[in-house]
C-alpha cells in the first residue's frame, strides 16, 4: 500500500504551531479542514478533557458537530483533527490509538519547553492494530488551487 | 424508518452515504441492522467485548443515549439518531517517570496484586509505577494509619513515616495500626511492625522526630508525595509550604468531632492550603481533637480519600482532587465539594511569593508569641489536688463547681460537686452564694479558669480554679476513677 499524503499550506502549518505553543504545557486540539486530502483551514477548538490536559485532549461532540459544521461553511470537509504533545514527540500514543477514528489525518506537532518543532501526521490503520505514518507536504503558499478553491 | 446520521470518519463504509435508512424499535436495533448493512463499521463502533466504543456518542435527536436508557433506547420512526464522535487522544502517560527497570515483579507479588492487574487503569505498567513510588505521611495517628495501611496494601514500594509519639490507651479507638499490646511504644515501632505484617515487599522508612522548619525539605526531598495527617495548623502550614516550595502533592486531610476535609494542594495547576485559609485561626478558636473529640472512624473516612488520591495520582488517573475541596459531614453522610481557586496572591503559590522559604510555624500561628507575656496566673487564686482533698477531709465549706459538660461529669467527678456547665455560668451564678468559698473545675483547668475570673467580675470574694483539674485530681487523689 502506497504511503497516504495529507499537504497542508503555509498558513496551516503555523496555526497549528501556534495553538500548540499558546496552550503549552497543555495539548491544544482542533479540526483539519479542506478536500481531497489538502488542508485548507483549521478550526481550534477548546480541549475539554478532565484527565489533565498536559496529557490529554477531548474534543466533546458539540464541538465535533460545529467542527463539522464550519468546515461546511469553509465549502470544504472534515480532514481530521490535530493535537499537540507538550514534552513529547511527535508519535502517536497508545491512547491515541485506543481513540482514533478511522479515514482521518491525525496531526501531531511535538512541543518542546514551549516550541513547536517536529509535526507529524497519522492515520489507523483498517483493523485499528497501529497507525500508518503518512507524508506532510507543505504547499507553496496559500494560494495553492486547492485554497482558491475552497475560499472563491 | 429510522434514519442514522453517519459521521464524516464513517462514510467511507456506508458508500459515501450521510444518513442511512435502518429498521428497529431501539437504538440497539438500529445500530445492528446498520452494522449488518455495512459491515465495516463494526470494528470502529464497537470493542472486542460488543461494547460501544467509549469515543462513539450516539445522540437520538439531541439525547445523548447514555442519559436515556442507552442501547434500550427506543426509537420511534420520525426520530434522528446520530453517531457524532468524540475525538481524544494524547501523549504516553509517564507522570511519574516509568519504573526502573529490573523492577519487576516477583510472581508472589503478581498473586498479591492481581486485582489491580486486571484493571486496564492499573494493570502490570500501573503497579510497577506504585512499585516505584516513594510516599511520606505525616504522623502514624488518625489519618496515618489508614493512609499508610491502605498504601501499604496497594503495594507503594517506599513509605515514609515521620512520628515521634508513643501509643496510648487513648488513640486506640481510631489509630488502627497500633493496637493494644502496643501502648507504651514508639508509634513507628508499632506502625513498622503492622505494614511489614500487611505487606513484607513495603519497605518502611521511619523518622522518629517533629517535624520542623530545619529538617521538613530534607525528609519530603525523596519523596513523590507527601500526604498530611497532623492535628495542628502550625506543622500543617509547615507541611504546605514545604510542598509548594518543593513542587510535591500534597494529600491534605483533616478531622474534628464528626467533619473532615480533604483535598489536594500545591500542584502547579492549583491552589495550595494557603490559598484558602491564607491566615490561621487565632489560637485557641479552633479546639484539637483532644479538646473536642472525634468520632473514632472519621478519621477512616477521610484517611482513605488521601490513600486514594495519592495512588491516582502515582497512576496519572482520573481527576484528583486539585482545586476542589471535599467537606465529609458523618453524621448526616453527606459529602459537600467547594471549588477552590489559586490565589494570585497567595504568599507561598501566588505569582509573586513572600514567603520562599520555611518559616516559624509556631510563630505565625502564635502558639508561641514572639515576646513571651508574663505569667497571669496569681498562684493566691489557685488550690491544688492535694490541697483541696485536705481541706474537704477537714471539712471546711468548700463548694466545687465542676464547669465540664454533663457527658464529661458521666466519665468522673469529685464527690459533692455541683456541675454547672461553663455556657450556662452566666445564667446559673445566682445558685451561688457569693460569701461563700468556691473551688472552679474542668478537665484540666482552662475551662474552670475562665468561670472563676466571671465569678469574679460578678462580686465573688472567695473564688479558687483547681489546678490541673479533674486530671490532677484523678491522679493525686482518686487513682479508682476513669481519665478521659
Amino acid at each position: 500500500m502506497t504511503e497516504r499524503a495529507l499537504t497542508i499550506t503555509p498558513a496551516v502549518d503555523e496555526s497549528i504551531r501556534r495553538h500548540g505553543r499558546e496552550t503549552y504545557p497543555h495539548e491544544c486540539c482542533g479540526a483539519l479542514v479542506g478536500r481531497d486530502d489538502r488542508v485548507a483551514d483549521v478550526v481550534p477548538l477548546p480541549n475539554t478533557t478532565e484527565e489533565g490536559p498536559r496529557r490529554r485532549f477531548l474534543v466533546r461532540p458539540a464541538d465535533y458537530r460545529e467542527a463539522e459544521r464550519k468546515a461546511g461553511e469553509l465549502g470544504g470537509e472534515l480532514l481530521g483533527f490535530y493535537h499537540s504533545h507538550p514534552d513529547h514527540p511527535a508519535r502517536p500514543s497508545q491512547y491515541d490509538l485506543d481513540h482514533a477514528w478511522p479515514n482521518f489525518a491525525y496531526i501531531i506537532v511535538a512541543v518542546a519547553q514551549g516550541a513547536a518543532t517536529d509535526m507529524t501526521v497519522w492515520f489507523l490503520k483498517e483493523d485499528r492494530s497501529s497507525f500508518d505514518e503518512g507524508r506532510l507536504n507543505h504547499a507553496e503558499n496559500s494560494h495553492s488551487h486547492t485554497a482558491q478553491a475552497l475560499h472563491r | 424508518m429510522p434514519r442514522i446520521l453517519i459521521p464524516t470518519p464513517l462514510r467511507p463504509y456506508t458508500d459515501k452515504q450521510d444518513a442511512v435508512d435502518v429498521a428497529g424499535a431501539t437504538v440497539g436495533e438500529l445500530l445492528a441492522d446498520l452494522t449488518r448493512k455495512h459491515t465495516g463499521l463494526k470494528t470502529h463502533l464497537y470493542n472486542d467485548q460488543g461494547k460501544l466504543r467509549s469515543f462513539v456518542n450516539v445522540y437520538v435527536n439531541d439525547e445523548d443515549i447514555r442519559y436515556l436508557q442507552k442501547e434500550q433506547t427506543p426509537v420511534k420512526s420520525e426520530d434522528t439518531v446520530s453517531i457524532i464522535p468524540s475525538v481524544a487522544g494524547g501523549v504516553e502517560t509517564a507522570a511519574p517517570p516509568a519504573p526502573p527497570r529490573g523492577s519487576a515483579l516477583t510472581n508472589d507479588e503478581y498473586k498479591r496484586y492481581s486485582r489491580h492487574l486486571i484493571m486496564p487503569e492499573v494493570g502490570l505498567d500501573g503497579q510497577l509505577k506504585l512499585k516505584a513510588a516513594k510516599v511520606l505521611c505525616i504522623g502514624a495517628g488518625g489519618l496515618g494509619s489508614p493512609v499508610a495501611m491502605y498504601l501499604a496494601a496497594a503495594g507503594v514500594g517506599t513509605l515514609g513515616i515521620v512520628d515521634f509519639d508513643t501509643v496510648d490507651f487513648s488513640n486506640l479507638q481510631r489509630q488502627i495500626l497500633h493496637g493494644t499490646p502496643d501502648v507504651g511504644r514508639p508509634k513507628l515501632a508499632s506502625a513498622k511492625d503492622r505494614l511489614n505484617a500487611l505487606n513484607p515487599n513495603v519497605h518502611v522508612e521511619t523518622y522518629e522526630t517533629a517535624l520542623t522548619s530545619e529538617n521538613a525539605l530534607k525528609l519530603f526531598q525523596p519523596y513523590d508525595v507527601i500526604v498530611d495527617g497532623t492535628d495542628n495548623f502550625p506543622t500543617r502550614y509547615l507541611v504546605n509550604d514545604a510542598c509548594v516550595l518543593l513542587g510535591k502533592p500534597n494529600a491534605y486531610g483533616s478531622i474534628f468531632r464528626f467533619e473532615g476535609q480533604a483535598s489536594v494542594f500545591a500542584m502547579k495547576e492549583g491552589p495550595c492550603y494557603r490559598c484558602l485559609y491564607p491566615e490561621p485561626p487565632p489560637p485557641g478558636l479552633v479546639p484539637s481533637c483532644a479538646e473536642g473529640g472525634v468520632l473514632g472512624v472519621l478519621p477512616g473516612l477521610v484517611g482513605v480519600i488521601q490513600a486514594t488520591e495519592a495512588i491516582k495520582l502515582i497512576l496519572g488517573i482520573g481527576e484528583p482532587l486539585i482545586g476542589r475541596f471535599l467537606i465529609v459531614d458523618a453524621l448526616r453522610m453527606k459529602f459537600r465539594e467547594l471549588k477552590l481557586r489559586k490565589d494570585p496572591d497567595c504568599p507561598v503559590c501566588g505569582t509573586h511569593p513572600t514567603v520562599t522559604k520555611l518559616i516559624d510555624y509556631d510563630q505565625f500561628c502564635g502558639v508561641r508569641p514572639a515576646v513571651p507575656e508574663p505569667l497571669s496566673v496569681n498562684p493566691a487564686t489557685e488550690i491544688t489536688s492535694i490541697e483541696l482533698k485536705q481541706r474537704l477531709d477537714r471539712g471546711d465549706k468548700l463548694i466545687v463547681v465542676d464547669v465540664r459538660e454533663p457527658h464529661e461529669y458521666q466519665i468522673n467527678r469529685i464527690p459533692g460537686s455541683l456541675l454547672i456547665p461553663l455556657g450556662d455560668v452566666p445564667k446559673r451564678y445566682n445558685e451561688l452564694d457569693p460569701d461563700d468559698e468556691i473551688v472552679m473545675q474542668c478537665k484540666s483547668g482552662v475551662r474552670s479558669g475562665k468561670a472563676a475570673d466571671f465569678l469574679r467580675s460578678v462580686g465573688f470574694k472567695k473564688v479558687l480554679n483547681l489546678k490541673g483539674g479533674i486530671l490532677d485530681w484523678v491522679d493525686k487523689v482518686d487513682p479508682s476513677q476513669p481519665k478521659y
